[in-house]
């Protein structure tokens, strides 16, 4: 199909009927075909009877557009990656202390000193609590959607679930520190009461810590990741699951061996994305977390930060070379980003041929 | 059985009966009263806790008492399907509980200060002891940065998916459908941060006199940069859905191709194109991050996106939230859940607008 349409283009219409037929309304397209429409001629196959392509015709011209508007996108890439660098090395020149390892952000200080080690720890950390939280219930809710629930509920539970996944974050934030603290705090002093040996439930104080950013994560992720999978899941194969029900299988049977060996590259990409979405969380974060430049484990004490949350956090009171620390910790999250996502991407492609090779 | 014999070997005994052993209806309940009764005894007897962990302890027992009773009564197998079953309702239960709680929220703290004088003012010259005082400019903020940010976003993004749906062919395509993913994922923040290098630090002081230029505009870039690869996505899906027999028959017309697009496959496909860029717009409006960092975020109304400092709604819920006045968690709360209404009332057209859709999936 991918020459025909291009060759009669021109054959049939001729350059300057393409060229004045620009503002004719829909109905005039009948008159474009008439120069070819005689029916003396014989067809198209002598190579001379073809008119020769124009070279600035309005096809060319709009196809020259599109062209422009695609490559925009990746320049709009480059761009990022581009104009972060350009912003970001003077101020990591003028940085007295290790980039990497520096545990602080003194940017606006002579000289200045900052390190980006506990806020990549601290946005990594935050994000995979998060996602150990959210994912198995977002499956949980994924498969109760699409194959326990009866059908009008579960259209209409996932319409719901697609509502909450469009609750802009700022809204979580604001619940998770004026109303979500307080029972968050009750449970930290609860867990280092009973559980105070493990050292990841260490001492108080309680309040904006990593628990409490990442629970609010968590509840942020959960209608994503479950919007994503409860799509994979109903497009299992319906004989896939008749086959294993007519063998005998009970329900959850049928959902192990046909629903979820079926859309497992889906949730591996759904979660790849929520992660995604978990590592660059602004917001609801910098509401959230506690604000401090210290890597621990202590999950339950107040404290915590991430390179999204310190950037809004700090902004304000940047000054030039603040600006600049701000954007190459940025960049780090850019490229933190593009990793999982080009990963996630690239999963989803790999499953794209499977199932269409398949059919 | 070495040798093949003309009688079969017997069928075993037949059982008393053709069904198989099920736990009778009123054993699942039996068990959740059980473990219910248990679980307070054990949780105030050692007194280690209230009434959330007598919940949390009971739906343990549950579990484990309702696998125990099935497995000795209806086998292994339906024993599994019984727990992974409750397993995976009481998932959805835990889930409903919190993002209730945060509808639930939103309504009654934001419902406080949802009146004339909220919609109506701006937080010029309001102080920390002022209890009026609204988000009427970050609502023309948020219109006006959403409004240039689809003008921008919606010829672009729906000429690259004609692109490469239509035109693009081989590796350059597909390197331009695969970074559009890619963008996709790219955090808020980092656009925010891309326009703040690019257009406030860089582009804008040539027409400012120097002077970084925070403006609505450099918002609405920031979120144009947001809404492009959701455009595309949604606009390519809806191009792929048109039948080729109508391209055809418009081909066959001697209609050339570039008008057949125009003319007959884009608007088969607008509803779908519609909403995809309403779910766009939808999402653009309720970002923070790249409106704080470009547009400044004044307390007065500022109708100019060129010039000088604008707010926007989800900044205003922001900002309000960080002040130290007692009056301003109403305010943030109101504004949230007028960000909320917007942003949901255009999910929900956008959705029902889908549903219309003649093409469908």
């Amino acid at each position: 199909m991918g020459d025909t349409p291009q060759r009669s283009a021109h054959a049939g219409t001729g350059g300057t009927t393409v060229a004045t037929s620009h503002g004719w309304p829909a109905g005039a397209s009948a008159r474009v075909a008439e120069p070819s429409g005689n029916p003396g001629t014989p067809g198209p196959g002598g190579g001379d009877a073809l008119p020769r392509a124009k070279a600035f015709g309005a096809e060319r011209a709009f196809r020259g557009l599109t062209l422009a508007a695609g490559t925009f996108v990746l320049v709009v890439i480059a761009a990022i990656a581009i104009f972060l660098i350009a912003k970001a090395v003077p101020a990591l020149r003028a940085n007295s202390e290790s980039f990497w390892t520096f545990e602080g952000w003194f940017p606006n200080d002579n000289p200045p000193k900052f390190g980006i080690g506990a806020l990549a720890f601290g946005t990594v950390l935050t994000a995979l609590l998060a996602l150990l939280m959210a994912v198995p219930v977002a499956l949980g809710i994924a498969l109760y959607l699409s194959h326990y629930a009866p059908r009008r509920l579960g259209n209409g539970l996932g319409f719901l679930v697609d509502l909450l996944a469009a609750v802009p974050s700022v809204v979580f934030g604001l619940w998770g520190r004026d109303y979500f603290a307080q029972p968050v705090a009750d449970l930290s002093a609860w867990l280092n009461r009973y559980f105070g040996w493990i050292p990841i439930f260490g001492d108080g104080p309680y309040g904006n810590s990593i628990l409490l950013g990442s629970v609010v994560l968590a509840i942020m992720v959960l209608p994503i990741v479950t919007s994503l999978s409860r799509e994979v899941f109903r497009q299992t194969p319906t004989a896939n699951e008749e086959a294993a029900l007519a063998l005998g299988a009970t329900r959850w049977e049928m959902v192990r061996t046909a629903v979820l060996p079926y859309g497992r590259p889906g949730v591996i990409a759904a979660v790849m994305l929520g992660l995604g979405r978990a590592l660059g969380e602004t917001i609801a974060l910098a509401l959230t977390l506690g604000s401090t430049y210290a890597i621990s484990f202590n999950v339950l004490a107040s404290g915590g930060n991430t390179i999204a949350a310190n950037i809004a956090n700090r902004f304000a009171e940047a000054n030039d070379t603040g600006r600049g620390a701000l954007i190459a910790s940025g960049l780090v999250l850019f490229a933190i980003t593009l990793i999982v996502n080009i990963t996630a991407r690239a999963i989803i492609y790999r499953r794209r041929e499977f199932t269409e090779s398949a059919a | 059985m070495t040798t093949i014999t003309t009688h079969r070997p017997r069928p075993p005994a037949q059982p008393a009966s053709l069904r198989a052993r099920r736990l009778p209806g009123y054993a699942p309940p039996a068990i959740a009263v059980v473990a219910l009764l248990a679980s307070a005894g054990i949780v105030y007897g050692a007194g280690i806790g209230g009434a959330v962990l007598v919940v949390v302890v009971a739906a343990l027992l549950y579990l484990a008492g309702l696998f125990l009773a099935a497995n000795a009564v209806e086998g292994r197998r339906s024993a599994r399907n019984r727990t992974w079953s409750a397993l995976i309702h009481s998932a959805f239960v835990l889930a409903v509980l919190p993002l209730a709680s945060v509808v639930w929220t939103l309504v009654s703290k934001g419902s406080a200060r949802l009146d004339g004088n909220f919609f109506g003012t701006s937080m010029n010259n309001i102080g920390a002891r002022d209890a009026n005082g609204g988000a009427y400019h970050a609502i023309v903020g948020t219109l006006e940065q959403v409004g240039i940010a689809t003008l921008i976003t919606v010829p672009l993004g729906v000429l690259c998916a004609i692109y490469v749906v239509e035109y693009g062919r081989g590796r350059f395509a597909f390197t331009i459908r695969f970074f559009v993913d890619v963008m996709t994922g790219i955090p808020s923040i980092v656009t925010g941060l891309f326009v703040l290098a690019f257009w406030v630090l860089i582009v804008s002081p040539v027409f400012n006199d120097g002077r970084p230029g925070f403006s609505g505009f450099a918002a609405a870039l920031a979120l144009s940069v947001l809404m492009l690869p959701t455009v595309v996505r949604s606009t390519e899906e809806m191009l792929r859905l048109v039948p080729a027999p109508l391209r055809e028959g418009s081909y066959a017309l001697g209609v050339p191709k570039w008008k057949t697009i125009l003319r007959v496959v884009l608007p088969t496909a607008l509803p779908g194109i519609v909403t995809g860029i309403m779910l766009a717009i939808a999402r653009a409006a309720g970002e923070t991050a790249p409106v704080l960092l470009v547009a400044g975020g004044g307390a007065a109304i500022n109708f100019n996106p060129f010039e000088n400092n604008q707010s926007s709604l989800a900044l205003f819920v922001y900002q309000q939230a960080g002040e130290a006045s007692k009056y301003s968690p109403a305010r943030a709360w109101t504004a949230a859940l007028t960000l909320v209404a917007l942003v949901l009332v255009l999910t929900v057209a956008a959705k029902l607008l889908a549903r219309r859709n003649r093409l469908g999936r």
